[in-house]
């Protein structure tokens, strides 16, 4: 982006001062304000939920290999699904990508010297750990068995598990998705360096300002929505209890109200990532600038107002889920646009297909194929076959792991050398990208089929005609947790072994690649001025070089 | 830093309220204290809600506007809390056109009028 | 938020903070960072207006004996000491602007707090603990009369909603008075100027927010119930 890109010689990371070396201890950790650091605390902490919520799914898979459940008792299972919902959605998806690459990237890719707020962002992340050791409390003290909805009344009446706890560490965890979106909103208006207009911005930026929108947004309702629950449980007044003049179905409006937007919270940032990565190694500039950025706004506001799909059948009036449901599919529209951008850009590219590309083509395709289901799910009729069964889970898994994870560990491979300054085994890690994508189409692909024979999801056991299927399905899941485990320690390794990555090895546009990796804990030794758009790749006849 | 794209160039100087005007808007709030508290032990039906939140939203314009600055203040601002507003909007909204419309006949009056129009709709394809 | 802003600007005498190219800038920041602070508290309260209507509109008869059970008198009164409290705020920072004496600064905002203070008073110590002793209390001890018929449960759910709101309310107050006890330091120490009173003005704009929410919550919970059916308390 700027001029000053060529300047910029490789000098040995060990030779100079950066980020990772300026200070050293736990303390200098634990207490530090830089951004960059932070954003390495999140990525340690998501990386072990993420682990915890994994185990959950291997026990879930093992135990249903057998019609009879294979494994555990039923209460366990309903413990082992409601554990891995609620770990992986509220502590490893929502802050997965915003909290990692977003506290590490957005200062970088603006030309700034941090956030807008640093002491706030470690708040956020004080506050987050101990939302972690709340759910983590719960899950040691008996688990919860209500599902990572809480519907009520069983979460506020009939349910005997520690149902409050980890309520309780949601909403701790949400203020620090509300604090994490509000610096990112005041970085990204206040803090762009000179000539970093709006049109100039990374689409990961625009991304997660859609993020941030929705953090800010949508995340007090669903505190406030748990304090409800609290009080309800704890007194018995009736707020969610019908029986007493409560209607339970106000509760799920409100859970929706943030938990659908919160679906976005986890895709919007992986399309940021995506839209990085494919210009990136195509060598060409993304094809609708605008559109792309713009789509991301469209989504975090259409994400507020289809919630009511997720109610079809719970009781909710026919006439309101007419309307939700005409408005749910216009959803599709941003998101076609978004699909259709990112394929025109590979178009005429010179593509190679390095990590990050594969996950990132990987995403494309997943998320087309979550998306794409996720019509079914919209229509009235066809959801009335399909809710409550694997086709959901199918459909959204498309989404958040497909999309969101491959999304993540795209982004995670990409920006790796940027943030430890080392390289990894590229051949490693295209062949764990392929696993992963092996793995989870076998894991997922089943349960498609699954759900539309009409095996219901929650189970712990199921009809012996559906067991070929799930094993099929089980056996993807090991295929996948293999595939997780390889960059786990492929990664660890190339810290140590790794060769030096200097500061720009994927020859890519962007501020953060002006500099050198591990960037210094100031960012920008002088404030960048920037006079190019964003991915202003060179090209000869129109076609990329 | 004039070319700073994130605020203007021109330095501090902020728009100065007189007191004046702050006492007016004191003024004005306190009576809308009295006028909404007055008209509740006045019966007008079902417009007895509907004045309360009216003078309530007046009032929360004067002290927005006024003591919170936002008339002196162009731009984000004014955004951020009309945002805040649309989007409360859009939860009011659209939870009760579910409670609003859940104990309804399958087939309401407005529903039945247009019925017969909609039921032919499948000739045209 | 204001307060870790104000943590912020302790750090150093002119109050700017590394990571800002310039003063303004860092202004800019904690005013943009405190209305969309401000827009998260709207949704926050948002979720609970939006079930109390919905509630209110559910069961219109119990929702107004629960409002009878309040006391207008102390309600309106609170009204119009949060009313003055926010005229007061708005002159400490007026004052800070204008370069008055720092007394004059911390004058304003120890009379804010002393009316923030009224309001808590009145609010636990004649309503909620009056609430207490009569028994419409949810949680604890909460009886049924025999004039509410079969609206009991009803009736305990509007006073939840009551106590809910009220007291997320006045959580808010007390955090807000600890914000003016900060500002109070601040300004002893002589901190704000006629170019530096950013602290004030935003810890203001939270406050001044708080007040907005009472705006509505007095005509919500205390008058829509119809007074004029009994002629009130």
């Amino acid at each position: 982006m700027s001029t000053a890109t060529a300047d910029i010689h490789e000098v040995p990371a060990e030779s100079r001062v950066h980020y990772l070396n300026a200070r050293y201890g736990i303390k200098s950790w634990l207490l530090t304000l830089d951004h960059k650091r932070i954003g390495l605390l999140y990525l340690g902490t998501i990386t072990f939920m993420f682990l915890i919520g994994g185990i959950a799914a291997t026990l879930m898979r093992l135990n249903l290999i057998e019609p009879q459940g294979a494994l555990v008792e039923p209460e366990t299972y309903n413990k082992l699904f409601s554990t891995h919902g609620i770990v992986m959605v509220f502590f490893f998806l929502v802050p997965s990508i915003p909290a990692t690459l977003g506290n590490f990237l957005i200062p970088l890719m603006i030309g700034a010297r941090d956030v807008a707020f640093p002491k706030l962002n470690l708040m956020s992340w004080y506050i987050f750990v101990t939302g972690c050791c709340c759910m983590l409390y719960a899950v040691m003290t008996g688990g919860v068995d209500t599902g990572w909805t809480f519907y009520t009344p069983y979460s506020s009446t009939y349910a005997h598990t520690s149902v409050l706890l980890a309520a309780l560490g949601i909403f701790i965890a949400g203020f620090s998705s509300i604090l994490t979106g509000l610096n990112f909103i005041v970085t990204i208006h206040k803090m762009r360096a000179p000539g970093m207009t709006w049109f100039r911005l990374p689409l990961f930026i625009w991304s997660m300002y859609a993020t941030s929108m929705i953090f800010v947004l949508g995340t007090p309702v669903i505190a406030v929505t748990l304090l409800l629950l609290g009080l309800e449980r704890i007194l018995h007044v009736g707020i969610f209890d019908p029986a007493l003049g409560g209607d339970p179905l106000l509760f799920q409006h409100l859970f929706w109200f943030y938990s659908h937007p919160a679906v976005y919270i986890m895709i919007l940032p992986g399309m940021g990532v995506v839209s990085e990565l494919i210009p990136a190694f195509s060598r060409k500039r993304i094809f609708g600038y605008s559109f792309v950025a713009f789509s991301s706004l469209a989504i975090a506001v259409i994400s507020f107002v289809v919630w009511g799909h997720h109610m079809f059948v719970t009781g909710q009036s026919v006439y309101a889920g007419l309307v939700f449901s005409v408005l749910s599919f216009l959803v599709a529209i941003p998101s076609a646009i978004k699909v259709f951008n990112w394929t025109a850009t590979l178009y005429k590219g010179s593509i190679s297909y390095q990590a990050p590309m594969l996950y990132a083509l990987g995403f494309i395709g997943l998320f087309t194929m979550g998306g794409l289901t996720g019509l079914f799910l919209a229509s009235l009729a066809t959801d009335v076959h399909l809710n409550g069964t694997y086709f959901i889970v199918a459909h959204f898994h498309y989404i958040m792991v497909g999309g969101a994870v491959m999304a993540y560990l795209g982004g995670i491979h990409y920006w790796w050398p940027k943030i430890t300054g080392r390289l990894y085994p590229d051949l490693w890690a295209r062949f764990s990208a392929l696993v992963i994508f092996v793995g989870f189409n076998l894991t997922f692909f089943p349960q498609f089929v699954l759900g539309y024979l009409g095996m219901p999801r929650r189970y712990a056991m199921y009809p012996a005609e559906f067991q070929s299927l799930n094993v099929l399905s089980s056996a993807g899941a090991s295929v996948l947790a293999v595939g997780y485990v390889i960059p786990l320690v492929y990664l660890i390794w190339s810290l140590k072994y790794g060769p030096p990555a200097g500061p720009n090895p994927w020859k890519a546009k962007g501020l953060e690649w002006t500099i050198q990796s591990p960037p210094p804990t100031e960012n920008f030794e002088e404030t960048p001025i920037v006079t190019e758009e964003a991915y202003n790749y060179p090209t000869v006849g129109g076609v990329s070089v | 830093m004039s070319e700073h794209p994130g605020h203007s160039a021109h330095t501090l100087h902020e728009h100065i309220v007189p007191v004046s005007t702050y006492v007016a808007v004191f003024i004005a709030l306190m009576f809308g204290t009295a006028l909404t508290t007055w008209v509740a032990y006045h019966n007008l039906g079902r417009w007895n809600s509907v004045v309360a939140l009216i003078i309530a939203v007046a009032k929360m314009l004067l002290v927005v506007l006024f003591f919170m600055h936002v008339k002196y203040n162009k731009g984000l601002s004014r955004i951020v809390i009309v945002g805040g507003f649309f989007w409360l909007g859009i939860m009011i909204t659209l939870s009760l056109s579910d409670e609003l419309t859940r104990r309804w006949e399958i087939n309401p009056a407005p529903f039945n009028m247009i019925l017969p129009y909609i039921s032919h709709l499948h000739l045209l394809f | 938020m204001s307060d870790l802003a104000v943590h912020e600007h302790e750090a150093n005498p002119t109050g700017f903070a590394h990571q800002f190219e310039d003063l303004e800038q860092q202004h800019d920041a904690g005013r943009l960072g405190m209305w969309i602070f401000l827009a998260t508290e709207i949704l926050f309260f948002g979720g609970m207006f939006t079930s109390y209507t919905i509630y209110r509109s559910l069961h219109p008869a119990a929702f107004d004996i629960g409002s009878h059970l309040l006391e207008v008198k102390f309600g309106a009164t609170n009204t119009a000491v949060l009313i003055c409290s926010s005229l007061t705020m708005a002159l400490s920072i007026h004052s800070a602007q204008t370069g008055k004496r720092k007394g004059t600064i911390i004058g304003w905002l120890i009379f804010t707090m002393l009316l923030g203070a009224t309001f808590l008073f009145l609010k636990f110590r004649f309503e909620w603990y009056h609430d207490w002793l009569e028994h419409i209390m949810p949680g604890f001890g909460f009886v049924y009369r025999p004039e509410w018929g079969a609206n009991g449960p009803q009736v305990q759910m509007f006073m939840c909603f009551y106590f809910f709101l009220t007291g997320l309310h006045a959580l808010h107050m007390i955090v807000g008075l600890g914000i003016l006890t900060v500002l109070v330091i601040m300004a002893a120490r002589g901190r704000f100027t006629t170019q530096y009173y950013v602290p004030l003005e935003i810890s203001g704009l939270y406050w001044h927010f708080v007040d907005i929410v009472w705006i509505f919550l007095f005509p919500l919970l205390y008058l829509i119930g119809g007074r004029y059916s009994t002629g009130g308390h």
